[in-house]
């Protein structure tokens, strides 16, 4: 049943559908706005590189996802996607994360024929050998890029020091070595394992007919029902891989990010509530309008690049933070005692304001069409409802808040990634 | 059907104006101040530290955490330094972002207070001895020099920076949105008090508002807020110096990196199109030219040849300087800038079909109406127009960019001339010169 939800609270509403393929749908109506987003994303990501096809274990190298993505825009006869709807005005991109393959648009108007053609080049693939070794060396460029960018040094330099086997630990893109293995015969049998419409999320946003987009969805997918394959589920020590991790860079300061694993293999509204209680605490220990924030940045310890993070991903969960700052291990020490003296007890007012806080954090993400659409296909994978994240949030204690941060922000189980200065 | 909105423009006081775009179709109101300087190789890094500085604490909240606690209560209002290079003008203030009042409890009065607390920053700051408070100084000033080394650690930008600081050297252009290295340094207590103050009365100041409130009771509030505003003589924008034509045949630059992959700017000279500027006629040739993914730069130099990683043509239309930006492995960088001006040429000579100017019309009408679904998106084209003393809104773009002609980009394309060239080199750290 197509049926409609009403978020009064928040201003929402969306209609929502399970359709018999195993597609699941999402329509947010959106009045008096120009644009009209689609969100087509397959749960299917960078760190699904082992799993079971007809009774047998497969493992594939990194970067397979990625690659799949940019070669799903080739259209038959070689013309691109990604041409032929930015001829009509659209805006169409894709993203590949470790979790999820992600293509989407936005446009002004041809909204139909554009979402006609999203789903079209997604479903069927049209690439070919010759196309899937041309592509090895945009794909090679992309790879290097990264490599020279900090921030993804001392991201995946962090992950690897968490994790001792998840795939998670390595780049999405792949390295120069695991893409040459990759041939379009895999791409295929890939693609026809995962992109399969029961694996899968249309998240539209804007002024449309929520009718007219269901019949679209339901006749431009094919009708078969196929489940996409088992995937590892990797099992991790709590204890990280590797306490530091680091490497030398040209750049102007010392970049640091450190972070520690948490709970692993949370469902549904269970993962929704540990993710609002990680993000809370460290809200409460780390945002910009945390005492020891004020602390690091009045002494010069830390400045505007610092930031903080909490991801749930492939069945893993971990925290982070970082930026720029020479005395990286110092600020990790401040960041550690903190959450000692937090865990004692939290100002009650002080918790009260910033939940206050990230309440209205929460409504104002609501402004961009890209970030829902992109977290109510996350609810949708995850079983649970991104609008509902709200409410939710109402419940976190105190109390919630600082049992997270004596459990998991201590000093054994945190990892440290340095980007160090070398000297042009 | 694209659905209008209501704009509303008032006169605050001398040199001040308020632009309040009407609706109520975001759950947030947004409110901006910019305060417009002419940028000065002088006063670029004072200006780029202020905002930092001031935001640091005020006359009522003297540390950073009583206004966080301040805007906790406004249900976590953001307000946040602003800094922007728009040609030559530096545009300094700060950013807004509330919930809307239908979301909070009655009469908290949201505005108000966001606007109060903006206009207290600007012209009651925390002081000692009155001065601006020597802590506050000393870290934001520290903050901006790292800013300015930090340009370094993002390679694309770095050599569009170079490029611009080399190929204007003798413009106010040259001068980076963050200033100097050499001027941060200089900065003091005493300086930057001392500036401040005669920053402050001669300044002209655009200030805008986006959200469901009576436009009115906006400019009762702006009008409140910053009634102790000194007004002097208002310097009057001084318009961008524009040239027509590069000095003299193109000029190179280079410089090493320790990096795995070259970069390529390339720096044109709008030309005769600034003279009487057509501002969708410019927006969509260089939307043709290298602004999107059907553009000839990428379908060409990218896509069908793969001399590049990523290429791509940005325009300042305040300046009339338009920059080309690529990522190259160093053995194709011959290749990929040959490629590039052989498409201009073919460009200059009407060498391209219809779909692609029917393509790049259509990006920029998408992009203006877009515009008019995101408050930073607005606020910002509406600083644009006001720079350019454009009295229209963005959909006003978007119906001049749907009868841009052929002719109309022609003459945007014969008028474009390579001014000078920026090449970042992989060079090895060993390598000390």
């Amino acid at each position: 049943m197509f049926t409609k939800y009403e978020y009064g609270r928040i201003g929402e509403q969306c209609y929502r559908e399970k359709l018999d393929n195993g597609l699941s749908l999402v329509v947010v109506p959106k009045k008096d706005f120009n644009r009209s987003l689609a969100f087509l994303s397959v749960n299917y990501g960078g760190a699904d590189r082992r799993y079971k096809l007809n009774g047998q274990w497969i493992d594939t190298p990194s970067g397979v996802a990625h690659f799949l993505e940019h070669k799903a825009f080739e259209l038959e006869g070689g013309e691109d996607a990604m041409t032929a709807m930015t001829k009509r005005g659209a805006n169409v991109n894709a993203f590949t994360s470790s979790e999820m393959t992600a293509y989407h648009f936005d446009c002004i108007d041809g909204f139909f024929d554009n979402l006609e053609t999203l789903i079209g080049f997604v479903t069927q693939p049209h690439f070919t050998e010759e196309s899937v070794e041309r592509e090895k060396g945009i794909i090679a460029q992309e790879i290097k890029m990264s490599e020279d960018d900090p921030d993804h040094v001392v991201y995946y330099g962090l992950l690897r020091g968490l994790f001792k086997k998840h795939p998670i630990k390595d780049p999405v893109v792949g390295t120069a070595e695991s893409i040459s293995e990759i041939t379009a015969e895999l791409l295929r049998s890939c693609h026809s394992s995962f992109y399969v419409p029961s694996n899968m999320t249309l998240v539209t946003v804007g002024d449309r007919d929520p009718i007219e987009v269901r019949d679209r969805a339901e006749r431009l997918f094919s009708k078969n029902y196929s489940e996409a394959p088992a995937r590892e589920a990797y099992k991790e020590k709590q204890e990280p891989a590797k306490k530091l991790v680091s490497s030398d860079m040209e750049v102007s300061e010392r970049l640091f990010l450190a972070g520690a694993k948490t709970k692993s293999n949370l469902k549904g509204e269970e993962a929704v509530r540990f993710n609002l209680t990680a993000a809370l605490s460290l809200n409460a220990l780390l945002s910009e309008a945390s005492p020891l924030y004020s602390e690091l940045y009045s002494e010069g310890l830390v400045n505007e690049t610092f930031s903080y993070d909490f991801e749930s991903a492939n069945g893993v969960s971990f925290f982070s933070f970082g930026g720029e700052a020479e005395r990286a291990e110092e600020v990790v020490d401040r960041v550690i005692k903190e959450a000692e003296r937090l865990s004692g007890g939290i100002d009650r007012a002080y918790f009260a304001r910033r939940k206050k806080a990230a309440a209205g954090d929460e409504l104002r993400a609501l402004n961009s069409f890209d970030n829902l659409a992109y977290n109510l296909a996350l609810g949708a994978a995850g079983g649970y409802d991104y609008f509902n994240a709200a409410s939710i949030m109402k419940d976190i204690s105190e109390e919630d808040v600082c049992g997270f941060l004596k459990t998991w922000l201590t000093p054994e189980r945190l990892t440290l990634s340095v980007i160090n200065r070398k000297e042009r | 059907m694209v659905v209008l909105l209501r704009s509303y423009s008032y006169d605050i006081m001398r040199g001040v104006r308020l632009k309040c775009v009407s609706t109520r179709k975001f759950k947030t109101g947004a409110v901006s101040v910019s305060l417009v300087c002419p940028l000065d190789k002088k006063t670029a890094a004072m200006n780029a530290v202020l905002p930092y500085v001031l935001r640091r604490g005020t006359a009522s909240h003297p540390d950073m955490l009583s206004i966080e606690a301040y805007l906790d209560e406004l249900y976590g209002a953001r307000l946040e330094p602003v800094l922007r290079k728009r040609g030559e003008a530096q545009c300094i203030g700060f950013y807004a972002d509330f919930i809307d009042e239908a979301f909070a409890e009655k009469n908290v009065r949201i505005i108000e207070k966001t606007v109060d607390l903006m206009a207290e920053m600007l012209l009651m700051p925390a002081v000692a001895g009155g001065r601006l408070r020597r802590d506050y100084v000393e870290t934001e000033k520290d903050n901006l020099i790292a800013d300015i080394k930090a340009e370094l650690n993002d390679r694309r930008s770095y050599a569009s920076g170079k490029l611009i600081e080399k190929m204007c050297d003798k413009e106010r252009y040259s001068v980076p949105k963050l200033g100097r290295l050499k001027e941060a340094e200089k900065i003091t207590v005493a300086t930057l008090t001392k500036h401040y103050r005669e920053l402050l009365p001669k300044v002209a100041i655009e200030i805008f508002y986006c959200g469901s409130a009576d436009p009115d009771r906006v400019a009762r509030a702006v009008k409140t807020g910053f009634r102790s505003l000194p007004r002097g003589e208002i310097a009057p924008f001084t318009a961008n110096e524009i040239i027509y034509s590069p000095r003299g045949p193109v000029r190179e630059f280079s410089e090493e990196l320790d990096l795995t992959q070259s970069r390529l700017a390339m720096g044109y000279r709008v030309g005769e199109a600034m003279r009487r500027p057509n501002q969708a006629a410019l927006m969509t040739a260089n939307a043709m030219l290298g602004g999107v993914p059907t553009s000839r730069l990428f379908m060409n130099v990218r896509e069908k040849q793969s001399l590049c990683y990523y290429v791509s043509s940005g325009l300042d239309r305040h300046k009339g300087v338009l920059l080309i930006s690529s990522g190259v492995d160093e053995e194709k960088l011959g290749a990929a800038r040959e490629e590039i001006e052989r498409q201009i040429a073919l460009l200059k000579n009407g060498e391209f079909e219809d779909w692609e100017l029917e393509a790049a019309k259509k990006s920029i009408v998408t992009a203006y109406l877009s515009v008019c679904d995101s408050q930073p998106a607005l606020e910002s084209v509406y600083l644009d127009f006001g720079l350019s003393g454009l009295d229209i809104a963005p959909e006003d773009v978007a119906a001049l960019a749907e009868e841009v002609s052929r002719e109309d980009v022609l003459e945007v394309f014969r008028g474009i001339e390579l001014d000078a060239v920026f090449t970042l080199k992989k060079g090895g750290s060993e390598d000390v010169h």
